[in-house]
């Protein structure tokens, strides 16, 4: 059988279950794109060992008629999870050579249900970034091209993004902070789900701002983000904010019926300048539901204008908390130090050389934000407006709204570069419609819907009520059916 | 509020970044920048709201106060730049 790393994870598992592949020929096939792909440069760490021996200990599983579903499906690891005795730096210099000597929770619990690890994927160091432009292993290349343009593949999961666009592997995990499963997912014509906060265990996954991050799979059709997202979730007591909910049979919620759902479009998501093609993708979207039974409603969520300017106090007073273990004691890099540099300057010098200029701004504002004499003006008011984003998304699902749908991003993919000019807040434009689903902790899941004039890909998000994600993968579903979105990469690469 | 050099050498010292002087004023134009971007927060009324501390409404689990876990010392140390005698090793502090 050829290309098997082209299958999606549903294809594959129902292959092997039937024998008629293993989980050895579907991981060599993953491997051999991988290494084909260099130009890419999607995977940053190659696992290759690992994988072979997962590869085999999952057939061996297959074998005895022990197969989850997950079992024997090669999948990428974003470089954010810690996974034990394999390079995770998070993209940073200042993480260079750390080799954890524990699994996160949540890549042990896809290990556990025998997925096999390609390889590490590339990021936006410390997940911090839109176009994984800030990474120290250099920028990802979007497998989506225009001319002769290196595109980016959005960020900050864009070396999850570009993977699974590619057929490197069959999906990828990913992490949400602001927008970075969903842009990303947008940008490169897939799909990608933030679950609920508290839906996925933390524990392992470097932290950024921990009140917003939450890990999610990104896959290549709706109904593999429900396999793979239910692999993921569970109440961990190593993670105090970990939801200790029963995980439902989110595949089992993929029926494709919406009538008389009730799906809300919220008119601040029309925004000034909007580009007239992400307009009409939304009212196609819109239109679509509506044929499929859902009723359509008008709504106001009247503070979104203020999530972008709230997102950026609370992400980086978290994020100068979190990095303030960096320092070149317990692991990572420690810069060289002159004869007579005590502690501090061992500090200020190793985290002057480890961490990249956007990683440094955001630790500055954040602790600019959270200094004294600047706490109530910046942090606290912004926690206010984070409570009054929340109850605008509260009052609307109060009315009965089952789900809101909005563009997922601004604009297609941008040229790799093409914002190295720009002041930092033009690039954090980019999670405008998605970070507003981080503040209020929601679950929002972006989906492939159309092609630009360019011919690349669009997407849109669909935003459900907290621990809905099974009606929210329903909905996309029902969308994705309708939209029929087959289109994929030329090979260039 | 604008925010000179001196204000961003203070906050490169508390982040303990090195910040090299020719680059200050390069910093504190971009923390003004993106201040100003995040000054629009001042057109919300917050009159009566209370800041957020937890997007989900979950109480906080609690368990026995019990040792779980330890006696890792070699696994705590692996990845250290510095180790010497069972310990993490910094350069002299002098106070």
């Amino acid at each position: 059988m050829s290309e098997l790393n082209k299958l999606t994870l549903t294809g594959a598992r129902d292959l092997l279950r039937k024998k008629d592949v293993t989980s050895v020929e579907l991981t060599e096939a993953c491997l051999r794109a991988t290494e084909d792909s260099m130009a890419l440069n999607a995977f940053v760490h190659n696992t290759s060992e690992v994988a072979l021996a997962q590869a085999a200990a999952a057939d061996s599983r297959l074998a005895e008629g022990d197969a989850p579903s997950m079992c024997g499906l090669p999948i990428g690891i974003k470089d954010l999870f810690c996974t034990k005795g394999v390079l995770s730096q998070a993209a940073s210099k200042i993480l260079d050579g750390f080799r954890p000597e524990y699994e996160s929770t949540i890549s042990q619990k896809l290990f556990d249900g025998g997925a096999v690890m390609v390889g590490k994927l590339n990021m936006d160091e410390f997940a911090m970034g839109s176009s994984n432009e800030t990474s120290v292993y250099g920028d990802v290349v979007n497998p989506w091209k225009v001319d002769k343009r290196n595109l980016t593949p959005g960020g900050s999961s864009g070396g999850s993004a570009a993977a699974v666009a590619a057929d490197l592997c069959l999906a990828a995990t990913g992490t949400d902070t602001g927008g970075s499963i969903r842009q990303p997912a947008a940008f490169t014509g897939i799909i990608g789900i933030k679950p609920t906060y508290g839906r996925c265990s933390r524990w392992g996954i470097v932290a950024f701002a921990s009140s917003l991050d939450q890990a999610g799979p990104m896959t290549k059709s709706v109904r593999d983000a429900a396999i793979m997202l239910k692999a993921m979730c569970g109440h961990d007591p190593k993670d105090s904010t970990s939801a200790d909910l029963a995980v439902p049979d989110f595949e089992a919620c993929l029926t494709g019926n919406i009538k008389g759902k009730k799906i809300a479009i919220p008119k601040e998501y029309r925004m000034d300048g909007m580009p007239d093609e992400i307009e009409k993708l939304w009212a196609e979207g819109t239109a679509m539901l509506r044929d499929a039974g859902a009723e359509i409603l008008d709504v106001s969520l009247p503070h979104t204008k203020y999530a972008l300017p709230a997102y950026y106090v609370i992400a980086p007073a978290e994020a100068s908390s979190n990095l303030a273990r960096y320092d070149g004691v317990r692991f990572g890099r420690r810069a060289s130090i002159a004869v007579g540099d005590g502690i501090t300057e061992m500090y200020e010098k190793t985290r002057a050389e480890g961490f990249g200029a956007e990683v440094q701004r955001r630790i500055m504002i954040g602790t600019y934000v959270l200094s004294a004499g600047f706490y109530d003006a910046y942090y606290n008011r912004a926690r206010r407006v984070r409570t009054l984003i929340k109850t605008d998304f509260d009052d609307v699902f109060a009315t009965g709204v089952d789900a809101i749908l909005t563009p997922a991003t601004p604009s297609a993919a941008f040229s790799l570069g093409d914002m190295a000019t720009m002041d930092p807040v033009q690039m954090y434009l980019n999670d405008v419609f998605t970070v507003t689903v981080n503040l209020a902790g929601l679950p929002g899941i972006s989906i492939p819907a159309g092609l630009d004039s360019q011919g690349l890909p669009l997407g849109l998000q669909l935003i459900g009520k907290p621990w809905e994600e099974g009606d929210l993968l329903n909905t996309a579903y029902a969308l994705e059916k309708s939209v029929g979105f087959i289109e994929k990469p030329k090979k260039w690469w | 509020m604008s925010i000179d050099t001196a204000t961003a050498a203070k906050v490169a010292k508390l982040a303990r970044i090195k910040v090299e002087d020719d680059a200050l004023s390069a910093l504190a134009e971009e923390f003004n920048m993106i201040l100003g971007f995040i000054e629009q927060l001042n057109e919300v009324n917050v009159e009566g709201v209370e800041p957020m501390t937890s997007v989900t409404p979950q109480r906080l689990k609690r368990r026995a106060d019990e040792i779980t876990d330890g006696d890792q010392q070699p696994l705590v140390l692996s990845n250290a730049p510095d180790v010497r005698e069972g310990f993490f090793a910094v350069p002299k502090v002098v106070e």
